[in-house]
């Protein structure tokens, strides 16, 4: 579904990305691992045309390199970007709103208001407060459930159990399954490697802008090198 | 109480009139973070577009077509000028706009000549209102309070009730998660540019004739308008409308005070002669440095609060 071949970014001069490799495959979920500053989140901005990039980048059979943020999410690719993303001025449900690409939801969409309130009831409790005005969790839940509003094929997240609290990392942790069961693929840039082995099919683990590592969870718990390597502190 | 009352409705008309100006403006800076030099250019074309359309169809056309007109030169401004221009930075940014400001003055000199213009007041617009005490108050200053109140109004709701006005406070401070949200972030800068330019040219309608039409007019409302947004705050609409009507106050009531130093040091009964040290200084009335005052506000502003009256950005 989602094809990056040879992907090379910059910000200004200096080169992130040295030729990132990877695939996602229909209703799978896939994590990109890998410490901070290795290139992680500026693999899904390259890849959401938000940084300077080279490479391919195929999303169902498209050429996505080259097109403009907006257009790319038009064809279906969600990203979520990282904490505190929400627009604050706007309130809880104008912020979900805004995730629909149209002004009349569409019937034939995933996920409405109504699935992201019976998601998590908290921000049905808080729909007419300013968005910059609840907790750091909440904002995260709502830059998710806002961008499922786009109804995207496929969707890119980062980090985001960062600063949750356990007992809603478990929540989020159950969405991404139910997220995926109704056939959208995932791509998870995520630091708790815990999370990322119970829940992923596939996993890449990144170091010095190239992926150094693909396979399955089972796969990278007996690889205890590419761990000591690329992972623990 | 009479003086006192008038001068309240030309500054409430004034101020108002100073709002429609900086509101443009401020939501440009805001979205864009660029301080556009031209802004008050599309304030005069406003009023040369009004002049000329007004001439040959007569006022109330002008009021709507005008603005239309300005709204497409700045939409073509921003289409084909600035966003080329921004991926050199800022600094290109401003400097694109300086110079385009000197362009429309020198354009406005080709077509119109170099002296003012006979825009005037249509006649069913001519003549008083009501009187208060023993002085005549003008329609057309009633009806340019009502256009810029209607207009207030207007962004207001377009604002906070229409889609579009969700995706542009949205893009105020979050342009780049706008946009992966699969909104058209480009054309939103591209309407926004020519809504403010519009809200510019339909203050030069209404001014246009209020006050003089002549290739001066946008050098003279210029800085007052920058001293608007940056007393107001930066990018701060109600910021903005505070500070306009702040400022319309302080033009109107200073220029029609004689008070000096030397008025308040007589009352504690000491005269002023000319051998007394700065004896110019003390001499000098409110009306004389009324021109100043905006600027002498905007220093201490900035010296004292950066942010401005309601901004959040500092500086």
């Amino acid at each position: 579904m989602l094809e990056v071949k040879d992907l090379h970014a910059y910000y200004g001069k200096s080169h992130i990305l040295h030729g990132v490799h990877l695939q996602v495959g229909h209703g799978e979920i896939v994590s990109l691992l890998g410490r901070n500053g290795v290139g992680r989140s500026t693999t899904i901005k390259a890849i959401m045309g938000q940084v300077e990039a080279e490479g391919s980048v195929i999303f169902k059979n498209e050429q996505m390199l080259g097109l403009k943020a907006f257009q790319i999410a038009h064809k279906g690719l969600g990203y979520v970007p990282e904490m505190r993303d929400i627009f604050p001025t706007l309130t809880v449900e104008q912020n979900l709103i805004l995730g629909m690409k149209g002004a009349k939801p569409d019937k034939s969409a995933r996920w409405n208001l109504a699935d992201m309130y019976r998601l998590f009831p908290r921000l049905e409790e808080r729909a007419r407060v300013e968005a910059g005005m609840i907790s750091g969790g909440e904002q995260q839940m709502l830059t998710l459930c806002r961008t499922l509003m786009g109804d995207p094929d496929l969707i890119m997240i980062d980090e985001p159990t960062e600063g949750l609290a356990p007992k809603i990392v478990e929540l989020v942790a159950e969405l991404f399954n139910e997220i995926a069961r109704r056939g959208v693929s995932i791509l998870l840039v995520e630091q708790k490697l815990a999370i990322a082995l119970s829940i992923s099919q596939r996993l890449y683990v990144m170091g010095h802008g190239r992926i150094v590592f693909e396979g399955t969870p089972q796969e990278l718990r007996g690889n205890s090198t590419i761990r000591k390597e690329w992972l623990e502190v | 109480m009479e003086f006192f009352l008038i001068s309240m409705l030309n500054s409430l008309s004034y101020g108002l009139l100073l709002f429609m100006l900086s509101s443009g403006l401020t939501i440009i800076f805001s979205m864009m973070g660029v301080l556009n030099f031209a802004h008050a250019s599309f304030y005069m074309i406003g009023a040369y577009f009004a002049y000329q359309i007004s001439v040959w169809l007569g006022f109330w056309p002008a009021l709507v077509i005008a603005p239309l007109l300005v709204a497409a030169v700045g939409m073509a401004v921003e289409r084909y000028g600035l966003r080329t221009v921004h991926k050199y930075g800022h600094v290109a940014e401003l400097l694109f706009t300086f110079g385009l400001a000197y362009l429309i003055e020198e354009a406005v000199h080709l077509v119109w000549g170099r002296s003012s213009v006979p825009y005037v007041v249509p006649p069913s617009l001519d003549g008083a209102a009501f009187t208060l005490y023993s002085t005549d108050y003008p329609i057309y200053r009633v009806f340019m309070m009502a256009v810029s109140v209607s207009m207030l109004i207007g962004i207001y709701l377009t604002l906070t009730r229409s889609r579009i006005g969700l995706v542009i406070q949205a893009a105020l401070t979050h342009p780049q998660s706008v946009e992966t949200l699969g909104h058209n972030v480009p054309r939103v800068f591209m309407l926004v540019f020519g809504g403010g330019s519009a809200l510019a040219g339909l203050a030069g309608v209404i001014g246009g004739n209020a006050f003089i039409t002549e290739p001066g007019m946008a050098a003279a409302v210029g800085p007052i308008v920058f001293v608007v947004v940056v007393v107001g705050g930066m990018g701060s609409l109600v910021g903005a409308f505070l500070a306009s009507l702040l400022l319309g106050v302080l033009q109107t009531f200073s220029v029609a005070l004689d008070y000096s130093f030397a008025d308040l040091f007589a009352k504690f009964g000491y005269t002023v002669d000319p051998d007394t040290p700065l004896a110019v200084l003390w001499n000098l009335t409110i009306s004389q440095t009324g021109p100043v005052l905006p600027y002498l506000l905007m220093v201490l502003m900035l010296i004292f609060r950066p942010k401005g009256i309601m901004g959040s950005r500092e500086g």
